[in-house]
């Protein structure tokens, strides 16, 4: 008996190297193959960053050839000479050119540009950049779709918490009694010692809507929908030029003499802090919008590669070990999307606070 | 940093602002203030009711010394009374025998007084009688020393002689 399971491992190894050696040898056969999925993988890992005009579920080619789209179609709404709103189904997903009130247009590199024609095509100079006209664009895509979403469930849900705490003489019930340590938390570690006991109360409204949709957004990001609003420039400039004209608008005496005349530094010092100082009234919530943007990329990136590479190795080893460290890395990117709503909600706490800071004496 | 400008969605921003801002002062109006009203509400009132708690434990406190206080004194009221009924029974008791006492010495007096003249009177009596005795005996004698003259006599001298002895 003892005999016997000794050699189940032997067993085990033995048919996993015959796998592995007939996989390479698989792979050799299929190099080119290979290369072509990886291209396909890589594009459409930029498709699934890229916005897009459909709520497109997932998308697949039956049997016959003919490609299956699964979702639905979002209003598209255009100003070009005048206001045009149409059902994003007239690209029939990109492929067609759509035409509305003797306009044509065509979705090229998910934006929509202005062609001549139905049959005309987009021009590209040299750099691949389409040269033809862009309309103002302020369509319902997929992102402003989550937007209206995020809008609805936070509305939904802290209006509903803030209700009960009247019905039920101040305590929380249901989901509120999860999402109290966390309103608390925003108040008591994070505007409290960053703005102080004076004037955090006029900022709390802020920091917490932002704490939320952030976190809110970026959990929808790791959902296989793939609605990603975060890792959208548009979307953390918003939130940054707000946290900056916040920061702005209630900076006191104190704040802006830091800024133009420094105290305590000689008057040459003066003259080149101040530049310095102005400028970084910028950079702050540029890093900001660069950080929230990036991070969250960043992490779609890594984590869409690394589940494309199960595709690549076709070996149940390489990509069991991609699943593996897919799932690992799914498990990081959620604390990445609190964390990430955290950061942005201590730094812009922290430059109001900046900003409201009182006189100290010059002892400093 | 050229396919960020790229990338950029005027759309998008416009929504997000637009979203964002509005989502801000609707949740100030219907979540937040609210929210944060009534867990302040409730933190003070928990933190009156500790304070009151802690206030009522300290009266509680001085009430109790009070009472020691009381008790103490209504102890030492008590003390102070007993020693004074004793003191004033005491005082009564001396008192009621130093009347006792001089009541009694003065019978004494008296009775001795009572003696005294009772003697006296005795004694005065005594006196009458004896000279009433010697006028008789007196008398006697002189009636049979009349009849015997010399004889008699003599014998009264002696006699009288005896008697003022006596």
């Amino acid at each position: 008996m003892p005999r016997k399971i000794s050699l189940k491992p032997i067993t085990l190894l033995l048919f996993l190297l015959t796998f592995v050696s007939f996989a390479q040898d698989n792979a050799q056969h299929t190099g080119h193959e290979n290369a072509d999925r990886a291209t396909e993988v890589k594009q459409y890992i930029q498709h699934h960053l890229k916005d897009s005009y459909d709520f497109n579920l997932f998308s697949y080619t039956s049997d016959s050839g003919e490609e299956k789209h699964f979702g639905f179609p979002l209003p598209v709404i255009l100003w070009d000479n005048g206001l045009k709103v149409f059902s994003s189904s007239k690209f029939h997903h990109g492929e067609e050119v759509a035409e509305v009130d003797g306009s044509f247009y065509k979705i090229h590199h998910s934006k929509i540009y202005k062609v001549e024609g139905l049959n005309s095509q987009i021009i590209e100079d040299e750099h691949h950049h389409a040269i033809n006209e862009k309309p103002l664009d302020f369509s319902i895509t997929k992102n402003v779709f989550l937007i209206f979403l995020v809008f609805a469930i936070m509305f939904f849900m802290f209006s509903k918490m803030a209700k009960a705490y009247k019905n039920s003489n101040g305590m929380p019930k249901g989901t509120g009694r999860f999402l109290e340590p966390i309103v608390l938390y925003v108040r008591d570690e994070i505007a409290i010692p960053n703005i102080g006991k004076k004037h955090y109360k006029r900022y709390m409204s802020y920091l917490l809507t932002v704490f939320f949709f952030v976190w809110i957004v970026n959990l929808f990001g790791l959902t296989p929908i793939g609605m990603n609003l975060t890792n959208n420039i548009a979307v953390t400039l918003c939130l940054a030029l707000i946290t900056y004209l916040i920061t702005t608008f209630s900076g006191n005496k104190n704040y802006w003499k830091h800024i133009f005349w420094m105290p305590g530094v000689p008057v040459p010092m003066k003259i080149i802090l101040a530049p310095i100082e102005l400028l970084g009234t910028i950079i702050k919530p540029f890093a900001l919008m660069i950080r929230l943007y990036a991070n969250i990329t960043a992490g779609h990136v890594v984590l869409m590669s690394i589940i494309g590479m199960i595709f690549l190795f076709q070996n149940w080893i390489g990509s069991s070990l991609s699943l593996l460290l897919a799932f690992v890395l799914a498990i990081l990117e959620l604390l990445v999307a609190a964390l990430q709503a955290y950061i942005f909600t201590v730094l812009s706490a922290l430059y109001f606070g900046m900003a409201v800071e009182e006189h100290h004496d010059e002892a400093h | 940093m050229g396919k960020l400008f790229e990338d950029f969605s005027l759309g998008l921003f416009f929504w997000q602002a637009v979203l964002f801002i509005a989502l801000i002062f609707l949740l100030k109006k219907f979540a937040w203030k609210p929210i944060l009203d009534s867990v302040n509400d409730r933190e003070e009132g928990i933190k009156n009711a500790l304070a009151s708690a802690e206030k009522a434990k300290l009266e509680m406190q001085n009430l109790q010394a009070d009472n020691e206080k009381l008790l103490k004194d209504a102890r030492a009221e008590r003390e102070a009374m007993l020693k004074e009924a004793r003191d004033i029974k005491n005082k009564m008791i001396e008192d009621a025998k130093g009347e006792a006492q001089a009541q009694a010495s003065k019978m004494i007096t008296q009775a001795q007084a009572a003696i005294e003249s009772e003697k006296k009177a005795a004694m005065a009596e005594l006196k009458n009688h004896v000279a009433g005795l010697s006028l008789e005996i007196a008398e006697k004698v002189v009636r049979t020393e009349l009849a015997n003259k010399d004889k008699q006599l003599k014998l009264v001298e002696t006699m009288l002689d005896e008697k003022s002895l006596n």
